[in-house]
């Protein structure tokens, strides 16, 4: 080699590099959701992100407040679809709290059964899908196996797999099934394997460690003050749950952990959920085993749809029938909040009466929608590839963030 | 059947410890309208312009240490505003909603702030809780609420060149815009 030619091709020599703005999403292949960033990127390192949000707008307040109160579950479980029940008992308790009524007590597990279900099926997906957007389409598969077995559960308690509508204001649509707690038992030997699997497959894989290690981290008081909630605020060592500080329905009774990190990066993150999991399971097993027999309504035609017998034959409630499928349930005017802990963190539901039959307002706090909004905070000055798995154990919910 | 139903007194006196330590806090200033703890949710409502004061006193307060901005949203009472005593006195027609949440105490308030339509304007809040941000675009997007000092203030869940601010009681549900074309 010539003089010349080593001097023109001296890698060694600093290049002078210019910022590159790139696009990324809405519809990107290893992030789920629909979300859209603008980067700049400086070789690699993230200068600056911009996150934009929107895309699965639906309008999900201004339908509210056209429903009847009781019309409003079905667009509730298309808020966190992964676990819709979750948001079918968040919106049912605060709409009981605003009328002031309580619900049976083989109700209140039935309702716990439906959402420990439906977060078990909310961590899956999420850590699976996290699994496949590093590579590991394998473990991927596992956990959606799991999930299949929870959404049987799912179906066959209340008939569907995805959207549950499974609650209503006063009580709920059905009862457990013949032979619940047997399937149920099995589904949850077999989903304790595959989790183990799960995390055998991951957690001894050097890549996969290495992508989560260290990486979106973000400090507890940063945490706090940008409102996180749900698993990546515990990473950070906060134990805030709210089913453990404010309980609601049969949580104070259970027996239950509430796991923590200690870093706050993602990997902690993907062990609180993991180990979430564990949680849940043993949440309706419990539940299972203590489950009273009893009503599954609360036993008051103006609040619960009554029975066909009783609408055949107690004047009240065939009044009561009419007026609540042409009118709506009239609850007393006021406002309530009710917060419950959803699979991405604290799910709060903000209602105001008129006294009308439809909401005047039906806000809900979607979890997600604070976390989505730090990402500028966990990964400015990290790689471009750092923001997957920062992104994926934020777990946007586009039904949820964007309503 | 039709029979009256009582109309709570939403005015029930707070005596629960945090409103009585809020209450302490701003018994020398005229910034409290109204206070009520509905269904066990302690509530003040304030005067607008005193936003940040009382925010920051929340925050900071040794007794309350309101850490996290929980919830903000806003509520439009157009044709409603008899809910509340205190809306027509002040031709108030929207609140603007915090929910706030201590995580070192375990407890909650929600404050509200009235606002009328000819005076839409409130400080921002994300100076305090810099979670804030997103809220108050998204408040500003659908009720056109502006925050005064919000470093980004604009639209979040639709897109720019939306017209109107569709979460309003006199936005009709089925007003169509049509969608704006690529901008080149």
């Amino acid at each position: 080699m010539s003089e010349l030619t080593r001097r023109e091709y001296d890698f060694h020599k600093e290049t002078h590099t210019e910022p590159m703005v790139i696009n990324m999403g809405p519809s990107h292949p290893a992030t789920h959701g629909t979300v859209r960033f603008f980067l700049t990127l400086d070789g690699e390192t993230i200068e600056r992100i911009e996150v934009e949000i929107g895309y699965l707008h639906r309008a999900f307040e201004k339908e509210c407040e056209n429903q009847f109160w009781n019309g409003v579950f079905p667009y509730t479980d298309r808020l966190d679809y992964t676990a819709a029940a979750l948001n079918n008992v968040g919106y049912a308790l605060a709409a009981e709290k605003l009328i002031g009524i309580q619900v049976p007590e083989r109700c209140q597990y039935l309702r716990v059964i439906a959402a420990e279900l439906a977060r078990l099926s909310g961590h899956y997906t999420n850590l699976g899908a996290a699994a496949l957007e590093l590579g590991a389409l394998t473990a991927f598969i596992y956990f959606v196996e799991a999930r299949e077995l929870v959404w049987d559960l799912l179906e066959s308690m209340c008939g569907a797999r995805l959207t549950h509508n499974y609650v209503r204001i006063g009580g709920v649509t059905s009862d457990l099934p013949e032979g619940f707690a047997e399937r149920a038992a099995g589904v949850f030997s077999r989903n304790r394997d595959l989790g183990d699997d799960f995390a055998k497959l991951l957690l001894k894989n050097r890549i996969f460690l290495d992508r989560m290690r260290g990486t979106g981290g973000i400090s507890r008081q940063d945490a706090i003050e940008w409102g996180f909630t749900g698993p990546c605020l515990r990473a950070c060592g906060v134990p805030y749950d709210v089913r453990r500080a404010q309980p609601y329905l049969v949580y104070g009774q259970l027996d239950f952990d509430i796991p923590v990190g200690e870093t706050g990066d993602n990997l902690d993150r993907f062990l609180v959920r993991l180990e979430e999991i564990n949680q849940s399971i043993r949440i309706v097993e419990q539940c299972l085993e203590r489950i009273p027999a009893g009503p599954i309504n609360v036993d008051n035609p103006e609040w619960r749809q009554p029975s066909k017998d009783d609408i055949h034959r107690d004047m009240e409630s065939m009044i009561f029938h009419f007026k609540n499928t042409f009118e709506g349930q009239k609850i007393p005017a006021g406002e309530a909040y009710q917060a419950v802990e959803g699979a991405n963190g604290e799910l709060g539901f903000y209602l105001v009466s008129s006294g009308a039959g439809k909401p005047l307002k039906c806000r809900v706090r979607p979890p997600c929608f604070a976390l989505t909004s730090a990402m500028p905070l966990m990964v400015t000055g990290a790689l471009l590839a750092d923001l997957i798995p920062t992104f994926d154990m934020i777990n946007l919910i586009g039904g949820e963030c964007d309503r | 059947m039709n029979q009256e139903r009582k109309e709570e007194t939403p005015a029930a006196p707070a005596h629960s410890l945090v409103m009585s330590r809020v209450m302490e806090r701003l018994s020398g200033s005229d910034a409290v309208i109204f206070t009520h703890n509905q269904k066990g949710d302690d509530t003040i409502v304030i005067q607008p312009e005193d936003i940040l004061e009382v925010m920051v006193m929340l925050r900071d307060d040794p007794d309350l240490r309101f850490d996290m901005m929980m919830d903000l949203t806003v509520a439009d009472y157009l044709g409603n505003e008899r809910v509340w005593p205190y809306l027509a006195g002040l031709k108030a027609r929207f609140e603007v909603v915090y929910h706030l949440y201590s995580v070192e105490k375990n407890h909650r308030i929600r404050v509200k702030a009235p606002l009328s339509l000819e005076n839409l304007y409130i400080d921002s809040i994300t100076g305090v809780w810099a979670g804030a941000d997103w809220f108050e675009r998204e408040a500003f997007d659908l009720y056109g609420v502006v925050f005064r000092g919000h470093p980004s203030l604009k639209r979040i869940l639709l897109y720019e060149g939306f017209e109107g601010h569709p979460l309003r009681k006199d936005y009709p549900k089925m007003k169509r815009q049509p969608l704006i074309g690529p901008r080149n």
